[in-house]
């Protein structure tokens, strides 16, 4: 069986963020980059199943700027066999992306499909459940536990309130959450060996998408500064405080 | 290339965080699992040839490797000479030793991170080393002491320097010298005891006592061992100029982070010029510390004769991150004196690289004397 995986090139989780002066985004320049950690246990799992021998081959897409190699790289380092960019300069929203992934789901024919349940840039959490709805395949969101037997997912489901386990019909949309796995970092014979794996180009309009943005950023700006605590000196004051002051209790 | 290297190390960095060193350096004890990750992982075989089994990869890869490592709090000082102890071997051995050991190091089941020079009475001055290895049939009798040969105790072989003409009898007084490759598993007549330091670093005194070295041990062409050792040491120079430079970044974002953090009169510290300026400063003499590293490393790697660089990047990239490391510390006030912040081990550790593996003195006379014809002062 064939598995796709999606993989986002984001901020890296470490960086703290910095809105531009005008308020038109985020500030990416010089700023240190990573694949989205949600992705990478997308690709995590995809590499356990091809060890369990459940996986025939791995293909790691990437959409966006050239830069998405170097995301891809990473995917091929840690052991996808081959990769697909899509190459696109400007903002690509989730229904592009699920649009393009679908194009490129058609040609590839995968058995399953492995993304990340959310990416930590812009924390959308749409494109998996948008591609289950455009192929009309079934999810299973923020899966933290994998089984495949008999052509079928069994997935457990990270949901408020608990863990819900459900089957699915292979091919079938996962999108991972945090506890899935812990994903592997490549050792340097894989990163020798990624240089020689295939990225195979592609771009919307060879796809038959138009990837122009719907909605307009209108204005992004920082959450507002934290201000300092105070200290109360008894349980009494602090009581007080509560239901005076903050009004909670 | 080196970017996918420095992602991976850094992702294999993260599961060892600052509590595993800290525990290891109130211990004084060696960080098997970490050097395990990366031996595992393929990262000590950087400099291999591939037909030995290694990545074939040049200086530059193996900086970056050494460079995450230390920028990422850890410290490479326990297996960093796996990298690179080999190009003695690799350059200057025969067909049959290189055979006999490379395969075997590149897949990290034989450790080569001992290298003999130091002794008590011979440290600058490496041509005094009173170590002597005497030719008898098919052996080299080796009797001496050396001191500072870290990870001794960490190593199934060493690399042995010793005299073996004596330094009266010798037109100059660096040869007669000769480099041995010494099986630790199998010598008789060592002693190994290790040297308690103020950093976690395994070092060792090591004593030979009628140690019988195989004549087939000798590397190279006997008396030569001078000549042999110092392309070596450009390697380690310019890989620990690299460690310097991983520090000084770990310092200097621990730094301006803390500095943003910390709220004093009302205001982050900061905001006040007196703390902003030495981060600044820090900074820029580790940015200018790099170029001298890429340089090094390019010219290492080009076959070009890097001496000078080598010594520079060593030079520039210790003190700035021994600038770093002091205004790291006093950014931190009193925390900074707390294990728990990683600073105070971070300042022990770095400071090593301004005394070892050659002081900043030695580093000064030889560009003084050996590169701008100054008089020679020894
Ligand atoms: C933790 C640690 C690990 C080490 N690991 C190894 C190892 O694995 N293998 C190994 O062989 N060695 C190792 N060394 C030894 C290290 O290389 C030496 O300490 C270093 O070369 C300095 O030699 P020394 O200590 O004998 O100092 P000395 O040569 O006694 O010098 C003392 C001081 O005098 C200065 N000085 C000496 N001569 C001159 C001069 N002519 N002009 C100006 N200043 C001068 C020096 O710069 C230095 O500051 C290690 C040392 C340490 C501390």
């Amino acid at each position: 069986m064939k598995v796709l995986v999606a993989v986002k090139r984001v901020i890296d989780y470490n960086v703290k963020v910095r809105v531009k002066a005008d308020g038109s985004g985020v500030d990416l320049a010089n700023v240190k980059m990573s694949m989205n950690p949600f992705d990478e246990i997308a690709v995590e799992q995809a590499i356990r199943l091809k060890e369990a021998g459940v996986a025939t081959e791995i293909v790691a897409v990437s959409l966006g700027i050239e830069q998405c190699q170097e995301t891809l790289r990473t995917a091929l380092a840690m052991g996808a066999d081959r990769a697909i960019h899509v190459h696109h300069d400007g903002e690509l929203e989730p229904l592009v992306v699920a649009k393009l992934l679908k194009a490129i789901i058609a040609t590839e024919q995968p058995g399953l499909v492995i993304v990340g349940k959310q990416a930590i840039d812009d924390d959308c959490n749409q494109t998996g459940q948008m591609l289950a709805g455009l192929l009309g395949w079934p999810q299973g969101t923020f899966v933290s536990r994998l089984k495949l037997e008999n052509g079928k997912a069994l997935a457990t489901r990270e949901v408020d309130g608990g863990l819900e386990n459900v089957e699915l019909t292979l091919p079938a949309i996962l999108t991972v959450d945090l506890r899935l796995n812990e994903p592997r970092y490549a050792s340097l014979p894989n990163i020798m060996k990624a240089r020689k794996k295939p990225i195979e180009k592609r771009t919307p309009a060879e796809l038959g998408v138009d990837p122009t943005p719907r909605l307009k950023t209108l204005k992004v700006s920082e959450p507002p500064k934290r201000l300092a605590g105070v200290k109360v000196d008894s349980v009494a004051a602090l009581v007080t405080k509560l239901k005076q002051e903050a009004g909670v209790i | 290339m080196n970017d996918e290297i420095r992602r991976s190390v850094a992702a294999l960095c993260a599961r060892f965080p600052g509590t595993y060193w800290q525990d290891l350096d109130a211990r004084r004890a060696y960080p098997t699992d970490f050097v395990a990750a990366l031996t595992q992982a393929g990262y000590l075989a950087a400099l291999i040839p591939e037909i030995y089994g290694g990545a074939g990869l040049g200086l530059g890869a193996a900086a970056a490797i050494l460079e995450e490592v230390h920028k990422s709090g850890g410290n490479g000082a326990a297996c960093h000479a796996q990298l690179y102890t080999m190009g003695t071997l690799l350059r200057h051995g025969n067909t049959a030793q290189k055979d006999a050991y490379l395969p075997a190091i590149a897949r990290g089941e034989l450790r080569l991170q001992a290298f003999g020079v130091t002794e008590p009475d011979a440290g600058s001055d490496t041509s005094s080393i009173a170590t002597r290895a005497t030719r008898s049939g098919d052996v080299y009798i080796v009797n001496g002491r050396k001191l500072w040969t870290s990870r001794a105790g960490h190593s199934d072989l060493m690399l042995l320097l010793a005299r073996t003409t004596p330094k009266e009898r010798v037109a100059k007084r660096t040869d007669g010298l000769s480099v041995f490759l010494v099986d630790l598993r199998r010598a008789q007549g060592v002693t190994i005891a290790p040297v308690p330091t103020m950093i976690n670093h395994a070092t060792c005194e090591v004593v030979f006592e009628d140690v019988a070295v195989p004549a087939a041990n000798l590397i190279g062409e006997e008396g030569k061992g001078f000549c042999h050792i110092l392309d070596g040491m450009n390697a380690e120079r310019i890989l620990i100029a690299a460690e310097c430079l991983g520090d000084a970044r770990w310092f200097i974002a621990k730094a301006s982070q803390y500095a943003k953090d910390r709220v004093v009169f009302g205001r982050p510290i900061g905001q006040n010029q007196g703390v902003q300026f030495p981060i600044a400063r820090a900074f820029a003499a580790t940015e200018a510390a790099a170029l001298m590293v890429a340089q090094a490393a390019a010219l290492f790697d080009a076959n070009g004769a890097c001496g000078p660089e080598a010594n520079m990047a060593k030079l520039l990239a210790s003190e700035a991150s021994w600038a770093a490391a002091d205004t790291c510390l006093q950014t931190h006030g009193g925390f900074g004196f707390a294990t728990a912040f990683d600073v105070e081990r971070k300042f022990r550790e770095t400071r090593l690289y301004q005394v070892a593996p050659i002081s900043t003195n030695l580093i000064l006379a030889y560009l003084a004397e050996h590169v701008l014809g100054l008089p020679r002062s020894y």
